[in-house]
């Protein structure tokens, strides 16, 4: 287990130092200058902002320096969009409410997409199947800025004690994470229901079934962890994902999390924010992937053998 | 099983209880506080580096100058750090007297030393202060600055003592205390910037701006500033004038979305907003008449010609594009807004009467053209037209291409690019023409025709005229103000001539504001004075 915890942590440190560097390189290449702004600024300026931020040496030096400013201090750099402010200060301010809003999100996908999945599979080809997989294609069609909008008209406006945007209060949670978790919600029921589905043919269920077994039972101890396992596959990187921020969603409901900071990066063209970003961003991606192949393996005892 | 559920419930009753039943308008108006839209996330709060609308916002209610913005009159200045002020006869020397009670957010005093380090420190060529020109009218102040004098001693900024400040300018300018409310001209702390920057003053980010770090001499002080989430100030205890200051605090709210930002208001989340997307405004007319606000601001829209190009050097074919512009349908059917046609660059504010320039004449449009030996449109390319990606400057492209083609059957093909390659573009002179805007700085035309001359990096049309320059120069050394102002019509009317930027309307404000407000009067600068802001509480 160690040898292979250890082997797979090499292949994504490799995978991620790539995409880092791969982002250093386009965000130089992209048209557009990172202080640019309606005011122009006068020649010989340009040369002392350069040099506030490094950017008059050679890109090499910069990369190399880059780097070992990251692996050595864990310092990121500052950010060229927001004067005076380290990257690592914007993730360490931006990051807990990314997590807060995910682990929201996660937890509405898990508790809507499982349930609907296990019934709809249970259901199979009768209208509860049918109505909620359609439910489901829906959740996965809309897109967040339609359906976030609309939770702000419909529920917002109408429930004195929600907003309609904005992290100040307990309850603002609701609706953003309500938009994020039903998309993932939807394919996480259309997977369980594949997983149940196969999983309710097996002869071993067939067994449990003849010798007696409560339907419960079955449905919870027998057949739902072998469901599982597409599910878990899936839930890594979109928890990942949920995780690091939505740009929509954090858009739309005024949220400060580490979605707005991921695309202002790349249109404000900051040149050490959005690797640090990426490399946040690929670090979680790694580390969800793993969990996901260790709690595979504790999940599917034949993955231990092999 | 029957534990999940009984968590499940515990955690939603638990919320539902956190919950306060009150919109958030009804609790910050009982805490005093202002809530408010402010656009986006500001680059800074350092005044010497920032140059954005937002981060003015910001400032103003931290710092404070010489003299302030009155609360519903405009052009006129009020006292701020100086109690008092005077002028040599020809408005060339200026003496500010500095009220004794003025202090820094931590008790100590602002000095004539305050104001003269923080002259010297924007102008320090090693500092990367765009704004740093708006000092210009300071003697010595742009050859300090541009490094033709290594001096800073020589800038005409003297502090006579502690309470005195003595300004020479390079010419006479009877409207300096219109200028000295411009944030560009506020004291920054001496103290607390030689402390974060090592002794250095030219030292630029070195966080002297961030919460518990910053002084302030404003009627407010930093209290908080959490990234992309809210900024908020609360009263500062020992700005000289704090028994006047009304408000408790101000939430500044970076709120991107303007349609986020107008459901937040809707929503009893807001005062105030930013502003009110054009699409919005017949929705806001029908349901919240008497919280809607257009008002007349002091900038001008135009699109940009790139005389450098074939084609477009020629000024016939310049003067024919202008007259296809039909201003008012552009204004009524595609800004929809309180916007008015603009004639001219500078828009029309007391004392300045705009000279007759552009105007919507197909007709004359086509004449000018087969001139210029283009008889309807044939012979001339396709020209690109450069705007950026927003939804609003796609629709005024389309309305703009729509009219070329229809008066003069010209094409012309859009360009949308992301905001600093489009403003690059323009820096680099790659477009042909682009759409456009400047907001004035202070309430002098001059903010609005400096721009043009040929060395300045704000011109990007490629023109330039000694004529128009010498007009400008007459005047700024002219000592009689109406003279002064006739002599600017007179450039402008030089310019309009040339018709290197098409005028195409004159911005309004348009912004949503709660009854509570008290106190935020319409102002041509939108630069209102959060001090005599106050809240109606129940």
């Amino acid at each position: 287990m160690l040898r292979f915890i250890f082997s797979r942590f090499l292949q994504t440190a490799l995978v991620v130092f790539c995409l880092v560097s791969f982002t250093h390189v386009t965000i130089r290449m992209i048209p557009g200058n990172p202080f640019a702004d309606e005011k122009a600024m006068q020649p010989h300026l340009r040369e002392r902002v350069a040099e506030a931020f490094g950017l008059n040496e050679s890109f090499g030096n910069q990369f190399v320096s880059w780097w070992s400013n990251v692996l050595t201090k864990g310092d990121f750099g500052l950010s060229t969009s927001l004067f005076g402010r380290s990257v690592n200060e914007i993730l360490t301010s931006a990051f807990p409410v990314s997590l807060t809003l995910g682990l929201g999100a996660m937890f509405i996908a898990l508790m809507v997409g499982i349930p609907s999945g296990v019934i709809a599979s249970l259901r199979h080809n009768g209208w509860i199947d049918y109505g909620s997989m359609i439910l489901a294609m829906v959740g996965i069609c809309i897109p967040a800025f339609v359906l976030g909008p609309l939770f702000q008209l419909w529920i917002a406006r109408n429930v004195s004690w929600l907003s309609s945007a904005g992290w100040e209060r307990p309850a603002d949670i609701l609706l953003p994470a309500l938009t994020l978790g039903l998309a993932v919600a939807a394919y996480v029921a259309r997977l369980t229901r594949g997983g149940m589905l196969e999983v309710l043919s097996q002869d071993y269920i067939r067994t449990a079934r003849a010798k007696g077994v409560p339907g419960h039972t079955i449905i919870l101890r027998h057949a739902l962890r072998p469901a599982l396992l597409p599910v878990v596959t899936y839930l890594g990187p979109a928890f990942a994902a949920v995780i690091t921020g939505s740009f929509v969603v954090e858009t739309i409901f005024q949220i400060p999390g580490l979605g707005q900071h991921f695309v202002t990066a790349v249109t404000s063209k900051d040149y050490f924010l959005l690797p640090g970003l990426v490399l946040f961003y690929g670090c979680l991606m790694g580390i969800a992937n793993l969990i996901v192949d260790i709690v595979l393996t504790i999940l599917n005892p034949r993955l231990r053998e092999a | 099983m029957r534990a999940l559920s009984v968590i499940l419930l515990s955690l939603f009753s638990a919320l539902l209880l956190s919950c306060d039943r009150r919109s958030n308008v009804a609790i910050a108006t009982e805490e005093n506080i202002l809530v408010i839209g402010n656009s986006n996330e500001p680059k800074g709060l350092d005044p010497h580096l920032v140059s954005g609308v937002l981060e003015s916002n910001l400032i103003r209610a931290l710092f404070e100058g010489l003299c302030v913005d009155n609360p519903s009159k405009d052009g006129v200045a009020d006292k701020g750090v100086a109690k008092d002020w005077k002028h040599s006869e020809d408005y060339r020397v200026w003496t500010f007297y500095l009220n004794e009670k003025a202090k820094w957010s931590d008790g100590e005093p602002v000095t004539a030393h305050d104001f003269v380090f923080s002259y010297q420190r924007m102008l320090n060529p090693r500092l990367p202060s765009k704004y740093a020109d708006m000092l210009y009218f300071i003697k010595g102040a742009e050859d300090y600055n541009k490094e033709k004098n290594p001096d800073p001693g020589s800038i005409g900024a003297k502090a006579i003592d502690d309470r005195t400040l003595e300004l020479t300018l390079r010419g006479p300018i009877p409207f300096l205390p219109e200028i000295t409310k411009h944030y560009t001209w506020y004291p920054v702390p001496r103290h607390i910037i030689l402390k974060f920057s090592g002794g250095d003053p030219a030292t630029p980010f070195t966080g002297w701006t961030k919460p518990g770090n910053i002084v302030s001499n404003g009627p407010f002080q930093l209290k908080d500033w959490k990234i992309k989430h809210y900024i908020e100030v609360e009263r500062n205890p020992h700005y000289w004038d704090a028994g006047e200051v009304q408000l408790d605090g101000i939430r500044f709210l970076p709120i991107s979305n303007s349609y986020t930002e107008t459901r937040m208001f809707l929503d009893e989340q807001l005062h105030m907003t930013y502003t009110l997307p054009p699409e919005m405004i017949p929705y806001a007319k029908e349901h919240v008449p008497a919280m809607l606000r257009q008002e007349d601001y002091i900038g001008t829209r135009y699109l940009r010609i790139n005389t450098r190009r074939q084609y477009l050097d020629n000024v016939k074919v310049r003067h024919a594009l202008a007259c296809a512009i039909d201003r008012a349908q552009i204004c009524k059917s595609v800004r929809g807004g309180n916007e008015k046609p603009a004639s001219g660059v500078v828009p029309p504010f007391a004392g300045y009467t705009v000279p007759p320039g552009a105007s919507f004449d197909p007709e004359r449009g086509r004449q000018l053209l087969a001139e210029a030996g283009f008889p309807n449109g044939e012979g001339l390319p396709e020209f690109k037209f450069l705007t950026t990606d927003r939804d609003v400057s796609r629709r005024m492209a389309e309305a703009y291409m729509a009219m070329w083609r229809e008066h003069l059957n010209i094409n012309v093909r859009i360009q949308q690019r992301e905001w600093t390659t489009y403003l690059q573009d323009q820096y680099d002179g790659a477009y042909d023409l682009a759409g456009a805007g400047w907001i004035g700085d202070f309430l002098y035309p001059t903010t609005f025709l400096d721009m043009w001359t040929k060395d300045n990096g704000n011109n990007n049309t490629g023109w330039h005229s000694e004529d128009y320059e010498a007009k400008l120069k007459e005047s700024e050394n002219s000592i009689v103000p109406e003279e002064k102002l006739q002599l600017l019509q007179d450039a402008e009317k030089i310019f309009l001539a040339d018709m290197p930027i098409i005028p195409v309307f004159w911005y309004t404000t348009n912004y949503l504001i709660r009854p509570e407000v008290k106190g935020w009067h319409p102002l041509q600068l939108n630069n209102h004075p959060y001090k005599n802001v106050s809240l109606k509480r129940n």
